[in-house]
């Protein structure tokens, strides 16, 4: 490990409480919750925080409930093998489920939670485009009170977030999925497991429908242009026209932004063409 | 025990002798190892990929006390990694000629304190040549003549051209690169993960200048090899080694994976250029290859991969007619080395992909076409060897072909998004040429109360060598396998029995284990080891390996026998392009390969499977993107080896035609699967649509070469 790790310390609160109040008086805390992109940092050696908040002795940020509406208010500290297993889950946002299942490989999906998911703020985060086109909410929390942040807002910038330096996140919660809702979502990470996206994708057809999409810009996010030309009744060749508008993909070491655009493209057809039956089909699994 | 003759291990998958070590975790890796007073071990490397060394400042900031450093000048014997030429120093100094090229060498006791001193390297960064075609510098150049192409190539009523290209490699052992270096009885002991104890036991003498009884080479228990650890554990060694005697005390150097990724080696990228010559009714009659060989910033094992590559350049094809000009040149990327199939996976890749598309303009089927052209025993090759009668490029064929139902699916998938295709191949078992003359190769058994034991320096890197020479001991003495231990791989117990390299350690080091085992029992005559010991005191047998009589080799001309004898194998891959992503998904892997006897038929399976997957990463996933002489993705989250997810099914036959001076008719195996996938692939694109000529055949790349 290239982070000298007798140099960091690590504090372990008890309650919720405690840890915010910490978070208040301690900062600056890199709060720890499954680790699993924390200890890459570290290895690397680019990890910039030395106090953590070791977050997993909180049970009351744990947990997966099923609200009476039908929505879902998903714990801060949830696994994605918690995630990936919760018939819930299945029933209300198939499309969390499929993204958990491709998180990583199994070892990482019973570490890493969604908060982090969340926090980290990588633009490649599987979670995050179909938490977008959830129209999920974020529960942030301080010694101050509770904010809600829709998703939509969490993400300033490039591994930036509306997180302030003593505030962590308490839930997730999903509103009511549309009743007529069709669910897609994919994941295009060349690899089987363990991969990390070239471009993640979802969308729910509905009245209005909703499209988000990972890896192709500096934050996940919604396609609100091919949205409206999909919400217009636009032919879809229309709406893939306004994706290439919606999103601004790069070349790095992963893939080109010439490939990018082009899966984004072949994605919302898809999307578009499986979902066209009012049928609710299975979320497409690879 | 010895008295009872029980043969029957040899052909049977027998428990291995490492196995329950390795499964319950007590098996120890070098960074599971401690010695007293020991230090830690790090590399300052150069941060430009050329230019020149100006200085190496340590600090700004007071430097932990007890530190040692380690700079050229206190390289006690001649600062070279010796290998083929001696260009590449241990240490650099004036001249820095790839990006991470060890400059300075640092050691503590206390790992976090070393990795903390900040270091920086001054250069006078100089223009650095990164496309192997523009390089100025040749290492080497090979050329190989038969019958005049050039005039074929003019007549022939069909001539087909092509270029293809390999990208580099990256081994992928589980356990990266480490040793321990220890002072000791005025010289130095290395513990290390290593393939070769005797290459790294020459480099230390030249480097430490200390004779050969002062340099002792212990190989720990190593995960995983795949050629990786052939030539780059030199210098590991080495550096390990400098540090140690400077300090008085074991210094442990073990790198961390993005270090490995970066500095060491990777598989030679290739361009190979090729025209072929065919009459109307498919039969070759003139091949031209065109080979460039990737070598990066120094010599290394470059002339030899290129060797390999350039006789494995026609493929397993009769011609009448073979012009081959090889050329490995300098690039200033770290430099590259051996990676199972040693060049040949390169130039087979290049020739079999290109017989698709000769069969494509031809207008004839892939099988018949190679049918036609595919060497018979008795055939002559393109430096005039006469190929022997285990020769089985028909036999694999064929098999491979029924077995996959190649011709119906052939037609049933066109225009589906599916594809089949197939490529044939043949591995040269042992070393090139001259090469088993020149290394000699020992092995030793010696008498123990309860047997015998094997004393080689050939290693146990995951491929099964203790089981597999131990079956071949037992099966000779007609003991049973409990009854023969294998030494551990330490020049101070075991004799030169060459490297661990080029398929040849069952071929060759069995067959000389088989030998000495023969004799063994001749001296034992009908008495009990315990016996035997107790009347006439210790017995230890050492045979040498002796050439078979017709193999000649003439080494100026590149005529003659350039192996012994060959394996052969022929794979199918049947795969899925998804029309949306272009990522393609391998559905199934048909391998038939031939290698004479199969020893341990498990083991082999195992490295057939292994191999393929192995075969299908470099075809598909595995790229190691290289920015200003650097590997950017020197990370498992960025260079992608396949997960069993990604490998398909396999359906692997191995057939034994059996080769007379193998033990128990063996042959070559450990590179032979890494030879058929990749071509099998482009292949199979190639019937799905896509005219791909190099690998990886990434999905980036393939939407390219279908916009195109």
């Amino acid at each position: 490990m290239k982070t000298a790790a007798s140099a960091l310390h690590l504090l372990r609160p008890e309650s919720p409480a405690q840890a915010l109040q910490w978070m208040r008086e301690r900062a600056p805390l890199q709060p720890l919750a499954g680790g699993t992109d924390l200890y890459v940092a570290l290895n690397f050696g680019t990890c910039p925080a030395r106090a953590f908040l070791d977050l997993s002795r909180l049970g009351a940020w744990r947990g997966i409930k099923v609200e009476r509406d039908g929505g879902l208010r998903i714990g801060a500290l949830a696994t994605f093998a918690e995630i990936r297993d919760h018939k819930g889950v299945a029933k209300a946002l198939p499309a969390l489920c499929a993204a958990a299942r491709e998180i990583g490989g199994a070892q990482i999906q019973n570490r890493a939670t969604i908060a982090g998911n969340l926090a980290n703020a990588s633009p490649a985060a599987d979670s995050a485009p179909v938490l977008l086109a959830a129209d999920a909410v974020v529960e942030l929390v301080s010694v101050s009170g509770v904010r809600r942040v829709p998703v939509a807002e969490f993400f300033l910038g490039y591994r930036r977030t509306a997180l302030q330096p003593d505030e962590l996140i308490q839930a997730v919660v999903i509103p009511t999925p549309p009743r007529a809702g069709q669910w897609y979502f994919r994941k295009v990470g060349t690899r089987a497991a363990n991969a990390i996206s070239k471009v993640v994708f979802c969308g729910v057809r509905g009245p209005q429908p909703r499209i988000a999409l990972g890896s192709v810009g500096p934050v996940p996010l919604r396609a609100r242009r091919a949205e409206a030309a999909l919400a217009a009744g636009e032919p879809v060749e229309t709406a893939v026209a306004a994706l290439q508008q919606d999103i601004a993909p790069i070349d790095d070491l992963r893939s080109t932004a010439e490939y990018r655009r082009f899966v984004a493209a072949g994605l919302l057809r898809q999307f578009w063409e499986r979902t066209a039956s009012p049928v609710r089909r299975p979320v497409r699994r690879r | 025990m010895a008295s009872r003759a029980r043969a029957g291990n040899v052909g049977r998958s027998v428990p291995r002798l490492e196995g329950p070590e390795k499964v319950e975790g007590r098996a120890r890796y070098v960074d599971d190892l401690r010695f007293p007073g020991m230090l830690h071990g790090r590399t300052i490397r150069a941060p430009h990929p050329c230019g020149r060394l100006r200085a190496v400042r340590l600090g700004p900031g007071g430097l932990p006390l007890g530190l040692v450093v380690v700079g050229p000048r206190d390289i006690p014997g001649d600062n070279v990694i010796a290998t083929i030429e001696d260009d590449q120093p241990a240490l650099a100094w004036g001249e820095i000629r790839h990006a991470e090229e060890p400059v300075l060498l640092l050691a503590h006791a206390d790992r976090e304190a070393l990795w903390a001193i900040p270091a920086e390297v001054d250069m006078i960064p100089g223009t650095p040549v990164f496309d192997p075609l523009a390089s100025p510098r040749v290492f080497k150049q090979i050329r190989i003549a038969k019958g005049d192409a050039a005039a074929a190539l003019r007549r022939a009523p069909v001539v087909v051209e092509g270029e293809y290209r390999t990208g580099a490699q990256e081994h992928v052992y589980i356990e990266p690169q480490g040793v321990i270096a220890v002072p000791e009885n005025g010289g130095i002991t290395i513990h290390g993960s290593l393939q070769c104890p005797y290459y790294v036991h020459k480099a230390l003498c030249r480097l430490l200048r200390l004779p050969p009884d002062k340099v002792r080479v212990i190989q720990v228990e190593t995960g995983g090899g795949f050629g990786g650890k052939e030539d780059y554990p030199s210098v590991i060694a080495g550096h390990a080694a400098l540090l140690a005697l400077k300090a008085r005390r074991p210094v442990k150097m073990v790198y961390d994976r993005g270090e490995d990724m970066r500095a060491t080696t990777k598989r030679h990228p290739s361009i190979v250029r090729l025209r072929s010559a065919f009459s109307r009714d498919g039969t070759l009659l003139a091949l031209e290859a065109q080979v460039v060989m990737d070598g990066g910033a120094y010599v290394t094992l470059s002339p030899v991969v290129l060797s390999r590559g350039v006789l494995h350049a026609s493929g397993p094809y009769r011609c009448p007619a073979v012009a081959i000009e090889g050329r490995a040149v300098m690039t200033n990327t770290p430099p590259n080395g051996a990676f199972r199939g040693f060049g040949a996976p390169q130039t087979l890749f290049a020739i079999e992909a290109h017989m698709d598309r000769c069969a494509q303009q031809l207008g004839i089927d892939p099988v018949k076409l190679r049918e036609k052209n595919a060497f018979r025993p008795g055939d002559v090759t393109a430096t005039g060897q006469k190929l022997p009668k285990d020769t089985a490029a028909l036999p694999v064929l064929r098999e491979a072909v029924r077995r996959s139902d190649y011709h119906r699916k052939r037609i049933a998938w066109a225009g589906t998004g599916r594809g089949i295709g197939l490529s044939l191949f043949f591995h040269g078992s042992g070393f090139t040429g001259a090469g088993e003359v020149r290394l000699a190769s020992k092995a030793s058994l010696e008498l123990t109360p309860k047997g015998v034991r094997i004393l080689v320096a050939s290693t146990e890197i995951g491929q099964g060598t203790r089981t597999m020479l131990a079956q071949i001991v037992a099966d000779t003495l007609g003991w049973p396998l409990s009854a023969v231990e294998v030494a551990p791989a330490d020049t101070g117990l075991v004799p030169d029995s060459g490297p661990t390299v080029a398929s040849r350690t069952c071929m060759i080091v069995g067959g000389i284990l088989q030998k000495a085992a023969r004799e063994l029992k001749r001296k034992l005559g009908r008495a009990k080891p315990a016996q035997y010991l107790a009347r006439h005191g210790a017995l230890v047998v050492t045979g040498q390996y002796e050439k078979p009589a017709e193999i000649q080799w003439d080494e100026e001309r590149y005529r003659g026998d350039a192996y012994g004898t060959y394996g052969w194998g022929c794979d199918v891959v049947e795969l899925e392009v998804d029309p949306v992503t272009r990522e393609v998904r391998p559905l199934k892997l048909t391998a038939v390969q031939e290698i004479g006897k199969a020893i341990h038929p498990g083991l082999a399976r195992g490295q057939v499977e292994g191999g393929s997957a192995q075969g299908l990463g470099w075809a598909l996933s595995e790229e190691v993107v290289m920015r200003d002489g650097r590997m950017a993705n020197a990370q498992l989250t960025n260079y992608m080896v396949p997960t069993t997810k990604d490998t398909p099914e396999m359906d692997v036959t191995i057939l034994g035609l059996g080769y007379r001076h193998g033990p128990f008719g063996a042959k070559g195996l450990g590179e032979l699967p890494m030879d058929g996938p990749a071509p099998a692939v482009v292949n199979a694109l190639r019937h799905a649509g896509f005219d791909v000529r190099e690998v990886p055949a990434t999905p980036e790349r393939l939407l390219r070469c279908a916009s195109r």
